[in-house]
């Protein structure tokens, strides 16, 4: 039944392309946002966008992802070929769509698929800020959803990188907010199976995003100072009229406040996926 | 809005007052106005159908913001034989903003929950202006699972613009309750009956808003995120909310139209909040109807449902 239902599925292998999410895109140098050092910036890409000198994490689009986590060739795209259209008719939408689609070399703002990573097969997933803040409307819900449910189908544990920068995509009204319910839906079959999710949070992880899935993995993983909580800060700061305590919803704080596991440099990411995997038997189980 | 009344039903409401002062004037005097009576009658039903059946996305959101409109507690008084309301979330205290306990309906043991909006400006503060922090999700997920635990149907009624955003509403974990709420109230086995009664607004809403019906009240609003903050956010300028509350489509008869609801809950001429008693009458039916479907299925096929339901969102290719 499993197979006839995944059969369906389309893959499309396509090749890495260059993503501009980062502030790194343009530019023989670029300046770091937080100890100002002007940076060469073929190193800092080679630096896994991380400033060597403050160790400041630049956000880092999809596929940039793909090629520093899992191993090299193994990646195969699904679902590329899904695409939404403009349900609400939002004014201006498709332009954004079009654009982003443009900057990022992406059809929507997740990258799903299936790879390896030291070896482990699972079933990998991005989402890249660059397109429209990395915000989750039907697309993003519907691939996320496939992703678990493919996952679950072939016992395959699931490792995301989230990063979503209003949560859910307004220009899809309710539609979006849906999709919070139907991707935690998908994550809480692929858990009821035994089978692993991680999540790795990266800057930012806000909004629907963080209080769907992305909330819900067995190990929660961010990255250093990444900003992740439920409310944007300047409509916290607007809500309370006062300023806001520095390091506000930093990883650091979501670690101090009980909501992460661990904070991990992105030069150590892989390692400590790879045992966390290798703690998990790999994380899936033996087809039944 | 002046005294409660809205400034497109103005002629409306001066023509029902002319009305009730004929009325008034026939009894006490003595004098037969019933022509006049008549005349104004027939003229206030056109000038009613006129007004209220062309609101606009921002009017009705107007509505649902009624000072006047019934809160959660209002329609637990008035639909439910009894309740017997619980407090806390076990963990660090009561959050006010969200209410629940167990309701007898027709006398049947039902749980209730929805958040709660003051009725004045000290009640408003004390219930933090029906703004839930996490401990509000996490009293209304315990009551929830205690529902299941004693097979008791669940009633959730939501009236809410959004969770609180506030700093220890992020330190203790807004967005991670939202994920847990809305996840275990995907698997519960009872029915779950959720009515938009006023604004239903982002994760806030979603977090109390899963279940095998969506019923909406004509005049309530359901989106991704309210108007004002849809406005500041793609044109840095809340004073767009109107053009955004049209963009968002979200009126209860956009939300039928794309099946994300079930049933639109009429209310009353002008709103709800024009008549407490009809608008809870109407919708304790409604309950009723759909509860009786719902307790006719197996728990097993209700949560297949459920999860069918909403995997069915957003698939359009
Ligand atoms: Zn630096």
């Amino acid at each position: 039944m499993l197979i006839v239902f995944w059969g369906k599925q389309k893959y499309v292998t396509i090749k890495p392309q260059e993503t501009s999410s980062g502030p790194v895109a343009d530019g023989l140098w670029t300046r770091c946002p937080s100890c100002s050092s002007l940076l060469y910036t073929k190193e800092l890409t080679k630096n896994l966008n991380v400033c060597n000198r403050c160790s400041y994490h630049f956000r880092m689009g999809a596929w940039d992802r793909v090629k520093h986590l899992l191993d090299s060739e193994s990646f195969q795209e699904m679902d590329r070929d899904l695409e939404g259209g403009n349900p609400l008719g939002f004014s201006g939408y498709e332009e954004k769509l079009a654009n982003s689609r443009e900057k990022t070399g992406l059809t929507e703002a997740c990258l799903t698929g299936e790879g390896r990573l030291s070896g482990y097969q699972l079933v990998f997933g991005a989402i890249d800020f660059g397109f429209i803040g990395g915000t989750m409307g039907t697309v993003v819900g519907e691939k996320v959803c496939r992703a678990f449910e493919y996952a679950l189908a072939k016992r395959l544990p699931v490792v995301m990188v989230s990063a979503g920068g209003g949560g859910a995509r307004m220009h899809e009204g309710i539609l979006s907010l849906m999709q919070m319910a139907k991707t935690s839906q998908a994550v809480e079959r692929h858990s009821q199976a035994g089978l692993l999710y991680i999540c790795v949070l990266t800057d930012p992880t806000m909004g629907g995003i963080y209080a769907s899935f992305a909330s819900l993995a067995d190990v929660i993983l961010a990255e250093p100072r990444a900003l992740i909580g439920f409310a944007g800060p300047r409509v916290v700061e607007e809500t309370i009229r006062q300023k806001l305590p520095s390091g506000f919803q930093r990883a650091e704080f979501a670690l101090n406040n009980g909501m992460v596991d661990a904070i991990i440099e992105r030069k150590e990411l892989r390692k400590v996926l790879t045992r966390l995997l290798l703690y998990h038997d790999g994380g899936g189980r033996q087809s039944c | 809005m002046l005294n409660g009344v809205f400034e497109w039903e103005k002629p409306l409401v001066e023509l029902e007052k002319k009305i009730e002062e004929l009325r008034r004037f026939t009894k006490e005097e003595g004098i037969d106005f019933s022509a006049e009576i008549a005349t104004l009658e027939s003229r206030a039903e056109n000038l009613r159908h006129d007004i209220y059946s062309r609101l606009t996305p921002w009017q009705k959101v107007m509505i649902a913001r009624h000072p006047r409109r019934p809160t959660c507690l209002d329609y637990i008084e008035l639909i439910f034989d009894d309740f017997f309301e619980l407090h806390g979330d076990r963990t660090i205290r009561d959050d006010p903003a969200m209410v629940g306990g167990i309701a007898l309906l027709e006398g049947r043991p039902v749980t209730v929950i929805g958040p709660q909006k003051g009725k004045d400006t000290k009640d408003n503060i004390a219930r933090n202006f029906g703004l839930p922090h996490p401990e509000g999700y996490r009293k209304a997920l315990r009551l929830m699972r205690q529902a299941e635990k004693f097979h008791r149907p669940i009633i959730s009624l939501i009236d809410v613009v959004g969770a609180y955003p506030g700093i220890e509403a992020e330190q203790r974990g807004q967005g991670v309750i939202i994920a847990e709420n809305i996840r275990q109230m995907s698997f519960l086995k009872v029915p779950i009956i959720c009515v938009i009664t006023g604004e239903g607004g982002s994760g806030g809403a979603l977090a109390i808003g899963v279940g095998d019906r969506i019923l909406m009240l004509e005049n309530a609003w359901y989106s991704v995120c309210s108007p004002e903050m849809c406005a500041q956010i793609l044109w840095k300028d809340t004073k767009k909310a109107v053009e955004a509350a049209q963009s968002l489509c979200l009126t209860a008869q956009d939300l039928l139209a794309w099946k994300i609801i079930d049933e639109i809950i009429p209310e009353p001429p002008g709103g709800a909040h024009r008549d407490h008693e009809a608008m809870a009458m109407t919708l304790k039916e409604a309950l009723l109807r759909h509860l009786q479907e719902l307790e006719a299925r197996p728990a097993d096929e209700l949560v297949a449902k459920r999860l069918d339901r909403y995997r069915q969102i957003g698939v359009v290719w």
